[in-house]
């Protein structure tokens, strides 16, 4: 993980006290920010990542040489435009990418943290990461958007700081993380410490590195992502350059190939032990759960504006999970929007080009912001 | 703005909550908000008309008021509005409790079955009607419970619902409705406005 130098950093000194028990102080978070702070101080956006997100949202990514995992909906013009807000997004604590996580160097020892760094969840990951708003002396975002780990960050943000936000967009989420979403991270988990590269956790002091399994992690996963019609419209049968099947365990289909190549790219870019805390973190989630099963208690003080978003083809966070959140919130008479995008493009729908997805984000948000101005004035 | 929806708004308090069922682009929606409350809510069927309702800043929650409305709690709104949709709907009587469980009040349109064009329709062309109101042909209607004025006073009375007040439109004219004139109304207008209370 070099280039990290470009991406902007700052050292949380306040002791934080995370779920597991544990209190870390004096720990890094590594954020980018697009656009300009305006004088007022209003028009902050906190964007949450995904699973294998990072702070580099938008522009090239200095790591992978490519487009910000959500270049379609934050950029100059776009859905969440530049011109207009400024946007703060940050990687997670658990992450990769330059913020405390298990391949932070322990100063102690010089080697990487490892196995040895504390068992995270969502709401520790929101709590770091409110820090800054304090940074950046911000009162009162306008809002918070995310989609993926990143919606069920938007839910702990406004349910731990009811009144820190005027929208907030949970993007084809969930308020629980369901057995089978706990299945799927447990398989990629276990392909992780099936590697014997793993060397339990400390590959690097052992110069080796797990990426047969975290690349395992990574296909399983991403096929997660896709729907079976949207599989079956770009693969299909086809067959990967070549004419016949070869009667061997070469990549003879097309589809085969792309997770293979999925899975390479992947280990260039993400730590292993990363994928299994923050995996963890995930499936720990369970909003509902911290207040004795009753979701709708955990927005009982929100003053924000909800907009919730599924699609039709998401499998891995459903609309009937999304809907779930929105039953919560009216059932307190919350402010709560509501819908469901018809896609083909399954999960990943809400990272890549699908219009009336972002016609839609791009004038709620538009539309307000200028409300909520005109009411201030 | 439609006549009928000038009526309904008349109905409606300031201030009040809101929920629009079948709120559409949210017209209504959008001239309450702009003359009567800030507390208002739509629930739509159509996806891209909820697309449109939320561009516009309406808070609209995309879903059905067969299946949906179960999500809301008892009397969490003063007013639950249901315009011209209710001979739509596979069980409207389930319906009409549901409004009037969510809603404390609900305000319901109805076209009128019983409007002397639809009955002259079938009395001489023998074919189901087809009018300005009632555009489409037997085979594609959405319409699956048609009734008349008579026939909704008549639910009404059976089901003790309380009908707070009721007008009629003819060519829109806003006209007084009661059981008094109800005969004539029920030939003459082409639809109906109830405030209706459990």
């Amino acid at each position: 993980m070099n280039n990290l130098k470009q991406s902007k950093n700052i050292i949380l000194t306040n002791p934080q006290k995370l779920d597991c028990g544990k209190e870390i102080s004096n720990f890094p978070i590594s954020y980018e920010t697009y656009g300009t702070l305006n004088e007022k101080k209003d028009n902050a956006i906190l964007v949450f990542h995904a699973l294998t997100g990072d702070q580099f949202a938008s522009g090239k990514n200095p790591i992978t040489n490519k487009d910000g995992w959500w270049s379609y909906a934050l950029g100059s013009g776009k859905a969440i435009d530049t011109e207009k807000f400024f946007v703060i997004c940050a990687n997670v604590i658990g992450g990769c990418m330059g913020s405390y996580g298990p391949s932070t160097i322990d100063e102690e020892t010089g080697k990487p943290i490892g196995t040895n760094f504390p068992v995270i969840t969502i709401n520790d990951m929101v709590n770091a990461q409110y820090n800054l708003l304090e940074h950046f002396k911000i009162d009162k975002l306008f809002a918070v958007i995310g989609g993926s780990m990143g919606g069920m960050q938007v839910l702990q943000f406004v349910s731990n700081f009811p009144d820190k936000a005027h929208i907030a967009i949970p993007i084809a989420c969930t308020s629980s993380h369901s057995a089978q979403n706990i299945a799927f991270n447990e398989l990629g988990r276990q392909a992780i410490l099936a590697d014997t590269n793993w060397k339990n956790g400390l590959y690097e002091q052992n110069k080796t590195s797990p990426d047969k399994g975290l690349a395992i992690a990574r296909m399983a996963a991403h096929i997660t992502y896709l729907s079976k019609k949207g599989l079956q419209e770009k693969f299909g049968r086809k067959l990967q350059e070549r004419d016949d099947l070869k009667f061997s365990f070469d990549a003879d289909f097309q589809i085969e190939s792309y997770l293979r190549y999925q899975g390479s790219v992947f280990v260039d870019r993400f730590d292993a032990n990363s994928y299994l805390y923050i995996t963890r973190a995930m499936d720990y989630f369970d909003l509902s759960k911290q207040f004795n099963g009753n979701l709708s208690a955990a927005f009982s003080k929100t003053t924000s504006k909800f907009f919730v978003i599924s699609f039709t083809s998401d499998w891995l966070y459903p609309t009937a999970e999304n809907r779930e959140i929105v039953i919560a919130l009216n059932a307190i008479g919350a402010d709560v929007g509501f819908v469901e995008i018809e896609s083909d493009k399954g999960h990943d729908s809400f990272l890549l080009n699908v219009p009336e997805f972002l016609d839609t984000l791009g004038n709620y948000l538009k539309t307000n912001y200028k409300t909520i101005n005109e009411k201030r004035i | 703005m439609k006549k009928e929806f000038k009526v309904i708004s008349e109905l409606i308090l300031k201030n009040s909550k809101v929920l629009d069922v079948g709120c559409g682009d949210g017209e209504l929606m959008k001239f309450l908000k702009d003359n009567k409350t800030s507390q208002i809510r739509g629930l739509e069927i159509s996806k891209n008309r909820v697309q449109n309702c939320l561009s516009k800043g309406l808070t609209v929650i995309e879903g059905n008021a067969e299946n949906d409305l179960k999500q809301f709690p008892d009397n969490s709104f003063d007013f639950v509005i249901l315009s011209q949709t209710l001979q739509a709907f596979l069980d409207p009587e389930k319906v009409i409790s549901e409004l009037l469980r969510v809603g404390k009040k609900a305000i319901v349109t109805i076209p009128n079955f019983g409007y002397w064009k639809v009955r002259l329709n079938l009395l001489i062309k023998g074919t189901m009607p087809v009018t300005e109101n009632l555009p489409n042909e037997w085979y594609n209607t959405p319409n699956l419970h048609m009734c008349t004025l008579r026939d909704f006073f008549n639910f009404c009375s059976k089901r003790e619902i309380k009908i707070f007040r009721s007008l009629a439109l003819k060519n829109d004219k806003t006209l007084n409705l009661s059981d008094k004139n109800l005969a004539w109304r029920n030939l003459e207008s082409q639809l109906g406005i109830f405030l209706i209370e459990k």
